[in-house]
This record gives structure tokens, sequence and C-alpha cells, in this order.
């Protein structure tokens, strides 16, 4: 747990001294603002706001999917470029700790960057009479951080194969949205599609939790998706130690 | 604190190290040298515990390195040969960060003692990347030192430095190997010779000499070398010089007026060489032994290994 600590509070500190961490977050503030705006100034001028909180964040996912792989890309692709790979497998540290602190490093900022999108339901719930649906919102926003953890677990595991953090980025962004392609061929009815339905990486989130359906299944899903990709991950890992 | 047995590595088909067998004992700094590719890195990155070896065992203070890897890697301080660093972290918190993952307890004061032991209290909250190449080397040892590691291995610790870091570096090694247990790989073959107590030679993956650096040239010494420094010519001196009984040639040496007499082994023969010289009317300016530096051992033993010129010496 402690070496797991100490490499995630490395890379959470690192993400506050990197000019793209702040281009990503001011570039998602900016969209998200805009089209809150565009949203707000819409329903003042219909005279009625729609009530509800959720209204960033469909826009907010579609950001998402291309941030999360820039988060992530030179998670492990860089210590394999730099050498520092060296360094940390020949610390008295396990692949798993490794992997785990990176992708732990990663939510947290991620989380961090996300907390103050919250302002647009606050607003919203201000203007609106009598408010937002708050028990929706928590789920979503719960949802949200499953979805982003399962995201960058799977950049995580992808930094690893590469050296070159953009090959990372481009590989994680192809895994993302295949995932999120397979969701799609899941509306019809037979076994393939079912499979293909509960493989899909958005619809779990868009079906249950973005409606405030806290369900055990959708929670799984996310869960053993980001346990899966760390240990994947740590697989690498080793096998990069036979190499 | 060092042992290893049998070690082999294989790269596909290729092994890269074959049989290994050494050790290294509490206090000794102990040299590896050979030719680049000869498997220096490769024996170090498996006592490091950075990837396994196809078969033989290697321990480190005790542990084996594969089956007890976390606990070796704890007695264990390691300068790879690209030195590893974080160039956006400042020199501090990346010696935290380093000290962190040893759990080191009162992380901040072993810190400043590092910072004081590699010279750098005052760029301690410098950017890494802003430093020069042998402040960086510095940070390189300072992680491998920051856990006050039994052992310490380093992989060409003073490649790229300028000499008067390499002075400082070489320094900090001896003072290092007076307590712990440090193993050193270099192709710089006086850097060998004047920090270490054994010398390993390794070329293609296997140990061709072992002992330490003044044995080592006592033992190949078939010949012994002497440099007169005259403003004479080659021509005068030549006939003069080969007329004492026991010497068997002049040469040119590598400067103007200096030249390489040599003699059979076994018997001092300067002063009957100054005498001469000076007898003759000539002046000498300087005469002094040469040595077989540790240079043409090394020359020779990694040449024997060539299948074509396979003449064994002893």
């Amino acid at each position: 747990m402690h070496n797991i600590w100490v490499i995630a509070s490395r890379e959470f500190k690192q993400y506050f001294v990197s000019p793209l961490a702040y281009a990503m977050a001011a570039m998602l503030y900016l969209i998200l603002g805009f089209l809150f705006y565009v949203n707000i100034n819409f329903g003042l001028q219909n005279g009625q706001v729609t009530p509800d909180g959720r209204i960033v964040i469909g826009p907010m996912i579609t950001i998402l999917v291309f941030i999360t792989p820039l988060i992530t890309m030179r998670l492990l692709a860089d210590e394999q470029r730099m050498g520092t790979m060296e360094l940390l497998l020949t610390a008295p540290v396990r692949d798993f700790e490794l992997v785990v602190g990176k992708w732990l490093g990663a939510l947290g900022f991620i989380i961090v960057v996300l907390i103050p999108t919250w302002i647009y339901p606050l607003i919203m719930n201000w203007m609106t009479q009598p408010g937002i649906d708050q028990g929706v919102l928590v789920t979503a926003y719960l949802g949200l951080a499953l979805l982003m953890a399962a995201m960058l677990g799977v950049g995580t595991f992808v930094s690893g194969l590469f050296k070159n953090p953009f090959v990372a980025f481009l590989a994680t962004e192809a895994v993302i949205l295949g995932l999120w392609v397979v969701g799609a061929l899941g509306s019809g009815s037979g076994t393939v599609s079912q499979v293909a339905g509960y493989l899909g990486l958005v619809d779990h989130y868009y079906n249950n939790l973005y409606r405030g359906v806290l369900q055990i299944t959708d929670v799984t899903y996310y869960i053993s998706l980001t346990v899966l990709a760390l240990f994947l991950g740590a697989q690498v890992i080793q096998a990069r130690r036979w190499g | 604190m060092i042992e290893v047995q049998n070690l082999t590595k294989f790269y596909g088909a290729h092994p890269a190290v074959s049989n290994l067998n050494f050790d290294a004992r509490q206090g000794e700094i102990l040299g590896f040298l050979g030719p680049n590719g000869a498997g220096k890195t490769t024996t170090m990155r498996i006592l490091t515990g950075y990837m396994p070896p196809s078969s033989g065992t290697a321990k480190v203070a005790g542990f084996d390195v594969v089956d007890q890897s976390l606990d070796a890697r704890r007695h264990i301080g390691y300068l790879p040969e690209t030195v590893p660093l974080y160039s956006d972290m400042s020199v501090r918190d990346y010696l935290t960060f380093m000290g962190s993952l040893r759990n080191v307890k009162d992380i901040d004061l072993r810190v400043d003692d590092v910072l004081e032991e590699i010279h750098l209290e005052e760029r301690e909250d410098s950017l890494i990347g802003s430093l020069s190449k042998g402040m960086r080397q510095r940070v390189g040892l300072g992680q491998a030192l920051v856990h006050q590691p039994d052992v310490l291995i380093l992989d060409e610790p003073t490649i790229g430095l300028d000499p008067g870091q390499i002075i400082e570096v070489r320094k900090l090694i001896q003072q290092l190997g007076e307590e712990r247990t440090v193993l050193l790989s270099t192709h710089i073959l006086s850097e060998a010779q004047q920090v270490c107590d054994r010398v390993l030679i390794i070329n293609n993956g296997s140990i061709v000499a072992e002992d330490s650096p003044g044995n080592l040239q006592a033992q190949m010494a078939g010949a012994e070398k002497l440099l007169v420094t005259t403003p004479a010519g080659l021509e005068e001196l030549k006939p003069l010089l080969e007329s004492i009984p026991g010497v068997t040639g002049v040469t040119d040496g590598v400067e103007l007026n200096r030249f390489e007499v040599t003699t059979s082994p076994g018997r001092d023969l300067r002063p009957e060489i100054a005498r001469k010289i000076v007898e003759a009317g000539m002046d000498l300016f300087e005469l002094g032994t040469a040595g077989v530096s540790l240079e043409e051992i090394f020359l020779q033993l990694t040449r024997e290994q060539h299948p074509e010129d396979n003449q064994e010496q002893d």
C-alpha cells in the first residue's frame, strides 16, 4: 500500500507541473462553459430552463474519451523512453504496485479536474424551481468516476505496451472507441448482441447510471474492466523483464 | 555480499552471459571490466532484480535475486548506465521520492545528508533538467545511496563526465567502498586500476581474468619496459643500450625524445642504463619504469577469446 501511495502521489503532483494537463483542463472547462451558456440562454429565451443537472455530463463524456488517453499515455511509456523504468523495476516495488500507483495518480488528477464541473449543476439548481434532482446527479457523477477508472485503467495498461507516448495515445483511443462501438452492436436480441451489449463501455453508463439507476451489474462491469486492465498492465511489466 | 553461481542469460539463442561465477565481500570495490557488449550490464541487471537469469543463481546480501527479489532489492543501490532521472522534478523531490519508495525513515533529514554527500545542497530546488551532466550523474548516485544500501551497483558511473568530475566521483566511490560492497563496471582501465580492490575482466559473457589490478599486472608482465627520455637520436641510443646484457630492444616511444627499452624480466637495469648514457656524453632527462599497463593485459585477454588466434598463455 505504501508503495502504491508513493507512486500515486508523485504522479498526481506531476500533473500539476505539466502544461499539457492545464491545457486539457482549460479546454474541458471552456467547452463545458460554452455549452452550458448556450443551453441556459436558449432556455431563457423560451422562458423555460429544463432543471437537469446533468446538462454538462453528456458532452463531458465525449470530451473525456479523448482526454483520458492524453492523461495516461505517458504513465508507463515515458518511463520506458527515459530509462526510469529500470529504476522503478529495481526498487523494492511489486509490478502491480507500480501499475496501480500510476493509475491511481491519474484517477486522482481527473477527479480533481471534474470536481469544479459540479458548479454548472449548482447554478442550474439556483436558477430553477424546485431545483434539480440531486440523487440522479450524484449517481451520474459516481458513474462518471467508475467510467473514468475503467478508461484510465485501459490507458495505463496500453501505455505499458509502448515506448512512445503518442503511439500509446492512439492505441488507447482505439481500444476505448472499440469498446464504445461494441456496445452499439448490442441493440439486437441474439446472444452475440447481448454479450456485445454487456461489453459496451458507455452503455452501462447511459442506460442506467446516467438515469440515476444504481445497479450491481453496471458497477461490476466497470470494476471488472478496471481490475482486468490493471492486471494486464502488471503482466506487461512482468513480460518486459523477461524480454 | 554478492554471490554469483553459474549465471547464464540468453537473449534468444545468443548467450549474453554464460556460466558466470564470482563473489564480492563486504567493503570491497569490485571492478567489472570488459569491452562494450561483454555482458556487464546484463549481469548487473540480473543482480538488481531488473531481469531474471536464464539459469544459475545470484544472491545479494544473502537473498536470492529471483526468489527473494524484493528483499534483495532493498539492500541494493543501483545506478544504471543511462542515469534515470525525472527532468521535471527538483533534486530534493526526486531524492525524496526514491527514498520513500525504499521506505527510508526521516526522509527529509536523510535527503539533507545525501545532498551534502553529492555536493548539491545549493541546487536542491533546481529542476533536474537544468543541471549539468556531472551534477545529474551525482543526483543519480544520490538516489542509489539514499537508503544506505549494503551493496552499490554502478554501471559506468563516470561515463561522459569531465576530468574534474571524474576525479570527484571516483573519490566518492572510494569513500563509499570503505564500508559497502561496490560493484562497478567500466571500460576505462585506469579507473579500475585506481578505484578497485579486485578486477574481473569479462569478455563475451565469461570471466577471462580475476585478481587485484596489481597482481594482474605482475602476472602478465613477461617483459619489463623502461622509458628513457634523452635528446639523442634512436640510431645512437640503440647500439649503445643494446650492448648492455639484458636489454632486448630499443624503440621510439609515443613522444619525441622518449624511447621504450624492453629488458628481460628479473633485473633492474636502470642504474646501468643511466651510467651508459651519461658516460657516452649524452644528456639524460628522465628514466623510469613503464610496467605492463592494464590496457595491454586487457587487450591481450580479450583478444585471446577470438577463435582464430587461440593462444592460451597459462
